[in-house]
């Protein structure tokens, strides 16, 4: 662990500047700037996140690192920064990790198998407008994490359950809910993600607000799949 | 040289189809046997990499994130354009057409335009078809909304995260393909180098960012997709990560840049708050239906705005602009704003800030509707600035937000190296001067989903599946470029942060090459530029070594190229000696203050051809035609 002092933060800074401030004195003196992933700076891409004072993001509601605001701060507070915590993210370096298991969690089954071409018109399938609103709930998910870091069993099940939710809304979902249940839990199990035992972290940490029903919706779809699941031979999981 | 746009005959209705069936094939058995490059994996390059491998051939796609979801187009939030005619308010593919020529004031390509506004109807029901969970109404159908520079409602949206789910899906079309094992996925990989076999685009070179191994692939096509350049201003709507690198590199290959100087600033952004900003935050132009713009009509009323009343405040957009009000295209907006700031009349500690103001909607609609609609973009407001825009009027000001300038592509979005091609906000092609709202997202489907799957085939069928191999002298020359670089770089013994350039180079560019440009202004920029770049690389310091993950090695490789990019803006700004879209040049200005374009003169794409270190740019000419829309000075009066 390294201790550093920073001075001059401004209350209007973003918690990303203060680190850019911090970096930019660490290269004046010499020393090895601390690394951390970031990109947009505006709570959408995803790319940044960590561990302060013990709580993903912050533990702020409904927000990321890097719309975090130092006003939340004291002057003279001491936080203590960690990368994710996850034996499914391993670290890169200072406080970047690798979150390639969510990449290929999605290419397990995550989408709706449609290739380009000419579908029917946007307009031919209805949608109900509550299904659209809930779709749209799940699928505001940005893979950053964070539900991983904050669970004590560091299970993706927020993250997959999102995804499940999203698409298992909408009609365009239906031909493929058992199959993608099946796969991507498979997936997950894979890649070193721990079970779910519903502790609710994840949800209470997760920018987005992702709401815990999702992963019973997850479970639902999981057992429903595997009771009525045919013969292995005839089932191709890999999309 | 000669620029063949390529662009077929006969009407314009009929064109994009009538060249698709002209456009060469090659058998589904031997699809596989190509080889297929894509930089980027936002909605053009996941897109373009996600269908071309659904069609068979082998992709190799890269990123510099850790993931193909977080490109930026992830962050667009208003929405997408489609010439539906839903709502029956007499929007058509012609109107489209129409208002994106007119608000790109007209200079770009028609041909281009149209084809753009012909399948923007089938991006909305492929999208649909993935999954993406667009706004509905009760009845179950998709709503829309209006957006700057139409008077017909076409916008479809996904709460404020259009881009967001759009990207979504183009992603999960991606996973599927590298889960099929179509696509070969590269994150945190950056590419450096083009690599030039016998006069055709045959491959990269990239390094990886976790451990710096400088890597080469080849390809039989490389495909660019690699986004705007923005962020030469430092301060953007970009993220941080954006740069015009891969662009800029394929640049010095021999690929031309077209208008440079076209830059596109958002009215509506949140003002800076301080000499540590890294970023601005964009809020959505779909704030504009429903806020009204004002300033005090007094300059210098330092008042706060609930203590203002009605007859003292000066609603300068709906005033100047009756018929649009606050929905005018992006660079009038800008400007106006830039305009009542510098008469000493903007709002906040800095001055560079207006009011736009929900007060009245609110009274009008209801909280909950505004919530429903803006609910979203109040909060991250509020989160960044720690005021309640239901209660005190936002503060916004623009900011650099996008770029219609780019390499140089021929209707089959070739650039001028064969077998390079380059789409999305990369590629000059379809705004002109100026970009209208919602058609950045539709521009890099269209490209991505729809053209690139046509053209690139007709390219390769020409040629026989044979890429170059690696041993080729010249992908080891472009390793050895990239290595130079690499070690000027690390080798300094300077004192100077990356960063600390990067944001003095932005100020200039914002300074002479903003908003508004003049001729001393920019003469002065182009002295300016080259003396802070020969300190750059004399001072710059970069720590650490070239094999390990080194984020200030990454950043000073593009600042190198935003450095020399800046110098060509400027060239452009000033070779163009009229005012259109977001290139205001103050000479140029008609009495009322409006943009003077120059048709006799400047009715062309401006390609820059690189010519060598300290060697002028030479100027390739494209002159455009309009045979549809008839140029004429743009009105929203």
């Amino acid at each position: 662990m390294v201790r550093y002092d920073v001075p001059n933060v401004n209350e209007h800074m973003s918690f990303l500047e203060m680190l850019d401030v911090l970096n930019e004195s660490l290269i004046e003196k010499g020393e090895d700037p601390v690394a951390f992933d970031h990109d947009c700076r505006e709570g959408i891409c995803g790319m940044c996140g960590m561990m302060i004072n013990g709580k993903a993001h912050g533990g702020f509601k409904g927000t990321t690192v890097c719309q975090l605001h130092m006003r939340h701060f004291q002057d003279g507070d001491e936080l203590f920064l960690e990368p994710w915590r996850a034996k499914a993210f391993p670290v890169v370096k200072d406080l970047a990790v690798s979150r390639g298991s969510f990449d290929r969690i999605i290419a397990a089954g995550g989408f709706v198998t449609v290739s380009t071409g000419s579908p029917q018109d946007a307009n031919n399938i209805p949608v109900k407008k509550m299904d659209a609103d809930l779709a749209m709930d799940a699928a505001a998910c940005i893979g950053c994490g964070a539900c991983v870091a904050a669970c004590p069993n560091a299970a993706a099940a927020l993250f997959v359950g999102a995804k499940i939710s999203h698409l298992g809304h909408l009609p365009q979902g239906q031909p493929e809910r058992d199959r993608r249940a099946i796969a991507m839990v498979q997936q997950m199990r894979i890649e070193d993600f721990a079970n779910c035992t519903n502790i609710g972290e994840c949800t209470a940490v997760c920018p987005k607000e992702i709401k815990l029903e999702v992963i019973a919706r997850m479970n639902r779809d999981y057992l429903k799949a595997a009771i009525t699941k045919r013969p292995e031979s005839t089932l191709d999981v890999g999309g | 040289m000669e620029l063949l746009s390529n662009v077929p005959t006969g009407p314009i209705e009929q064109a994009w189809d009538k060249h698709k069936f002209e456009l060469k094939l090659i058998n589904p058995a031997n699809k596989r046997k190509y080889n297929i490059i894509v930089v980027g994996s936002g909605l053009a390059g996941g897109a373009a990499a996600a269908s071309l491998g659904e069609l068979g051939y082998n992709v190799q796609c890269f990123c510099f994130q850790d993931s193909p979801r977080r490109a930026h187009s992830i962050a667009a939030q208003g929405g997408i354009n489609a010439a539906k005619n839903y709502h029956n308010d007499g929007d058509s593919v012609y109107r489209l057409f129409y208002d994106t020529v007119k608000g790109g004031d007209f200079r770009a390509r028609e041909s281009n335009v149209y084809r753009l506004a012909q399948v923007s109807v089938n991006i909305i029901d492929q999208c649909v078809a993935q999954g993406v969970p667009f706004a509905r109404e009760y009845g179950g159908l998709l709503d829309n909304r209006s957006f700057g520079g139409a008077q017909v409602s076409r916008t479809f949206y996904a709460r404020g995260q259009t881009g967001q789910q759009l990207l979504l899906g183009a992603y999960q079309a991606l996973e599927r393909q590298i889960g099929a094992g179509t696509v070969k996925m590269y994150p945190r990989a950056e590419m450096l180098d083009l690599i030039v076999v016998d006069g055709k685009a045959s491959g990269i070179v990239t390094r990886d960012l976790l451990n710096g191994k400088i890597d080469v692939h080849m390809a039989d096509a490389v495909i660019l997709a690699t986004g705007g350049y923005g962020n030469v201003f430092y301060l953007s709507t970009n993220a941080k990560g954006c740069n015009v690198t891969a662009s800029w590199r394929a640049h010095k290959r021999g690929a031309l840049f077209a208008n440079p100087c076209f830059t596109q600033i958002h009215p509506t952004c949140i003002p800076v708050s301080g000499d540590y900003q890294s970023k601005l935050t964009l809020m959505s132009e779909s704030l504009r239906n429903d806020g009204r713009v004002w300033v005090p009509k007094k300059a210098g009323d330092k008042r706060p705005p609930n203590q203002i009343t009605e007859e003292e405040r000066d609603y300068f957009l709906e005033r100047r602009y009756p018929s649009f009000g606050n929905l005018v295209p992006r660079d009038i907006a800008s400007r106006a704003i830039k305009q009542v700031c510098d008469e000493g009349r903007g709002v906040g500690e800095t001055g560079l800030g207006v009011y736009l103001d929900f007060a009245d909607a609110i009274k009008r609609l209801g909280i909950q509707k505004i919530a429903e609609r803006y609910g979203n973009l109040f909060e991250m407001y509020e989160r960044i600035t720690g005021e309640n825009p239901y209660e005190v009027p936002m503060r916004i000001y623009p900011a650099s937000h996008y770029t219609m300038g780019g390499l140089w592509v021929d209707y089959n979005l070739m650039s001028t190296i064969p077998g390079l091609f380059v789409l999305g906000e990369a590629n000059f092609s379809d705004h002109g001067a100026n970009r209208l709202g919602a058609s950045a997202l539709m521009q890099g489907l269209a490209d991505g989903y729809f053209i690139i799957p046509y053209t690139i085939g007709n390219y390769l069928a020409a040629a026989k599946p044979a890429k170059a191999s690696a041993d080729a002298r010249e992908a080891k020359e472009a390793v050895a470029n990239v290595s130079n670089i690499t070690k000027k770089l690390l080798n300094g013994t300077g004192k100077r942060t990356v960063d600390s350039f990067h944001r003095e180079l932005g100020k200039i560019v914002w300074d002479y090459c903003g908003m508004a440009r003049n001729e001393a202004g920019l003469k002065k920029a182009l002295s300016l530029i080259p003396s802070l770049r020969e300190e750059f690389w004399k001072n710059v310091r970069v720590l650490g070594s070239n094999e390990e993950f080194n984020q200030s090695l990454e950043k000073a490789g593009r600042v190198a190229d935003f450095f020399e990019l800046a110098e060509l803006m400027c060239i452009d700004a000033l070779d163009r000696d009229e005012s259109c879209g977001g290139h205001f040049r103050e000479e140029y200005q008609t009495p009322e203050g409006e943009a003077r374009r120059d048709d006799e003169h400047f009715s062309y794409v401006a390609a820059w051809e690189y010519k060598g270190q300290g060697q002028p740019p030479a100027l390739s000419k494209e002159p455009l035609t309009f045979n549809y829309v008839h140029p004429s000075q743009r009105s929203y009066k």
